[in-house]
């Protein structure tokens, strides 16, 4: 039973691809709710293009999506953060962004709009910003406890955000996120936006996932202008993906024994990531492949003596790896730190939709590479590692896993690299449609949204990271450990500020 | 372990010059900032960075500085967790309104002398998300700096190349006076 079948709907959009999207009422959007609610769906996206609310759901069974749009009325439309919490963070962004209020929402909160803008609702009906109410945080009570606020400006070279710790002593009660610093408007930007200025846009949403959410945002694209890219470019689309995903695990597998002070490892993942990042200079001509991927194809071939350097890298990190694996396995004092430690709960995984090595290190195995098959990767051959203990150490254990499915899907897409054209003809212009895309980012599935008007411009674009649904895990993985280990934790998760933020 | 200490040991550092001209260059760069720290700070220039709206590409290719292969601490340059300890803030990113505040805090609490590195497109005037309700501009609209140095993201060569060109321009300008 296709998805759409269980869910009361009236018309369907005729130029909504690759998966429908049908229009609801109350009664439509509330058995979504259910079904949400229930555990039967996913909640894959939600988000505002007023009046309109859309709902985007996988059933992960039978690999099947939707979207649903509800018309708001009067700006209201039925929260679905009331009985569905993944929710919540994403009415509390469009109420900012849009104006449209989420009736019977548990959190009144304002999530992106910390006060600083000159308009509020700046995608909706712009009004003028007023002096913000201090943002009150829940409250943790009990006695000794006291607060330890960190950020937006952190210790590391890292991204800005704010966390609030009530902790016992050294023991964590409840960790309070506060996000939104990085938010610089994209989704405003890509309204009205050329589709080659709109791409370049995707790919700065979050950098170390350059790749992929050029690649959700080419799908998106080409789904609604219905054309499909050469094969080759197919093949140097996941090359590039691939590279990506073993140069963030790489750097991730390094930075998170570096928080257990084990700077060995971190040392040598650090070469691992280097060694991958110039070999992906000499063969794409940017270390981290920006703007390559582009609708229609990828904006240039791979280098001439490209597979000849990444069959070279091949044999580097298959010689090196095995052994730095080794050592992380047998270092006791490492173990200590990382085995047990930020416990994600299985069935929080699994309602939250958790992607990537947090989703995968808690039983819950979903790839959109898999799930969804999208090209080429229906064509090859890779396994999913799945684990269940939820710990710091499963989320280390994912990636590395991962990084030899990486290494054997590089090598299965040179050995069978198509020739030809890496760029499909230009499509019509004139085109009106709506498209979806979906890429599976080193840290989880990437989704991107689309409509474009009849000019080849973007009307409306909406890109949904994978942290959403991570972030707010992490405020419960924290609870019960001890403040040193947040740093640990925190890597092991390793959310995006500014794929989130926007 | 063992293993992977004594080969470190014995295979010698990774930082030597390859014969790749990239690697040339960076041979290059590393004697010339080697030289100009060490006239001017006596091996002790502390870098704060502060992420004022960037996408984190161009934290990527920073933290990169601290790997085997460009090992920006030999210079005695080195990363800083307070501002309070700070001579250099390397700033990426457009500077987003939610972040000028913090921003700006940030630079007020950084003892002088002190000097302002604008890195990457989006910090020199707000790259590909100028005019967004939601950006404020350039590092330069929020506060004064004294280098930029442009890129998506700039490569860690790049980079070393920049704080070349902030040591040595700090050096002539300390003659001068």
């Amino acid at each position: 039973m296709a998805l759409l079948d269980r869910i009361p709907h009236s018309e369907i959009a005729d130029r909504h691809r690759p998966w429908p999207r049908a229009s609801v009422t109350d009664e439509g959007w509330g058995c979504a709710i259910d079904l949400l609610a229930g555990g039967e769906l996913t909640l894959l996206g939600l988000w505002g293009d007023a009046p309109d609310v859309h709902m985007a759901l996988l059933d992960e069974r039978a690999n099947d999506a939707a979207v649903v749009s509800y018309r708001s009325k009067d700006g209201k439309y039925p929260s679905v953060g009331a009985r569905h919490a993944p929710a919540i963070r994403l009415e509390r962004a469009m109420r900012d962004l849009f104006g449209l209020e989420a009736t019977g929402s548990p959190d009144a909160r304002p999530w992106l709009d910390l006060g600083f803008w000159d308009v509020r609702h700046p995608l909706g009906k712009q009004r003028p910003a007023q002096k913000p109410a201090p943002y009150a945080f829940l409250p943790a009570e009990g006695e000794g406890l006291h607060q330890i606020p960190v950020g937006p400006v952190h210790a590391g070279i890292i991204e800005p955000g704010h966390f609030r710790f009530t902790a016992n002593g050294e023991h964590v009660v409840r960790l309070e996120q506060r996000l939104g610093y990085v938010h610089k408007g994209i989704e405003s930007l890509m309204a009205g936006a050329a589709l080659d200025a709109a791409a370049k846009l995707a790919g700065r949403t979050s950098g170390d996932s350059t790749v992929a959410y050029a690649y959700a945002f080419a799908q998106a694209a080409e789904a609604a202008l219905q054309m499909t890219p050469p094969p080759r470019a197919a093949y140097l689309r996941a090359v590039m993906a691939e590279l990506e995903r073993l140069a963030n695990h790489f750097g991730d597998i390094g930075a998170i024994c570096n928080d257990a002070s084990f700077a060995l490892m971190h040392a040598q993942c650090g070469i691992l990531r280097e060694r991958t990042l110039r070999a992906a200079q000499a063969c794409f001509g940017h270390r981290l492949m920006m703007d390559v991927i582009v609708p229609g194809g990828v904006a240039r071939d791979i280098a001439p003596e490209g597979v000849a350097v990444l069959r070279a890298l091949l044999a580097e990190v298959r010689k090196t790896f095995p052994r730095l694996v080794e050592l992380y396995d047998n270092t006791a004092s490492l173990q200590d730190r990382t085995v047990s430690t930020g416990i994600v709960r299985a069935d929080y995984a699994r309602r939250f939709g958790a992607g990537g090595y947090v989703g995968r290190g808690s039983g819950r195995s979903f790839d959109a590479r898999r799930n969804l098959g999208y090209a080429p990767y229906a064509d090859l051959k890779f396994e999913v590692p799945v684990l269940g203990t939820g710990d710091v150490n499963a989320r280390v254990w994912i990636r590395i896993r991962e990084v030899e499915q990486s290494l054997e899907l590089v090598e299965q897409i040179l050995d069978r690299m198509p020739g030809g054209n890496v760029r499909a003809a230009a499509a019509p212009k004139g085109r009106i449609g709506e498209g979806v895309g979906i890429a599976e980012a080193f840290r989880g599935d990437v989704m991107v949204w689309l409509r474009l008007d009849g000019k080849g411009r973007v009307a409306r674009c909406h890109l949904r990271d994978a942290s959403w649904f991570q972030w707010p895990l992490l405020e419960n993985a924290i609870e019960g450990n001890i403040v040193a280990d947040f740093p640990l934790c925190n890597k092991s998760f390793n959310c995006s500020y500014s794929g989130h933020d926007l | 372990m063992r293993r992977t200490l004594i080969e470190s040991l014995t295979r010698g550092p990774l930082t030597e010059p390859a014969p790749a001209p990239d690697e040339a260059s960076l041979a290059e760069i590393a004697k010339s900032l080697d030289r100009a720290a060490r006239a001017r700070l006596g091996r002790s220039l502390s870098i704060r960075e502060v992420d004022a709206g960037s996408c984190n590409g161009c934290e990527l290719e920073i933290h990169a500085l601290g790997n085997a292969f460009y090992d920006l601490e030999r210079f005695g340059l080195h990363f800083v967790a307070s501002p309070r300890h700070a001579d250099v803030l390397m700033v990426t990113g457009p500077v987003t309104k939610n972040m000028r505040e913090a921003l700006l805090r940030t630079y007020n609490a950084t003892p002088d002398p002190k000097w302002v590195i604008a890195v990457g497109d989006c910090a020199g005037n707000g790259g590909v998300f100028a005019g967004s309700y939601a950006v404020a501009g350039g590092v330069s609209d929020a506060i004064p700096v004294d280098l930029h140095i442009p890129g998506c993201p700039p490569s860690p060569t790049a980079l070393l190349k920049g704080l070349i060109a902030l040591l040595e321009g700090t050096n002539r300008n300390a003659r001068k006076a």
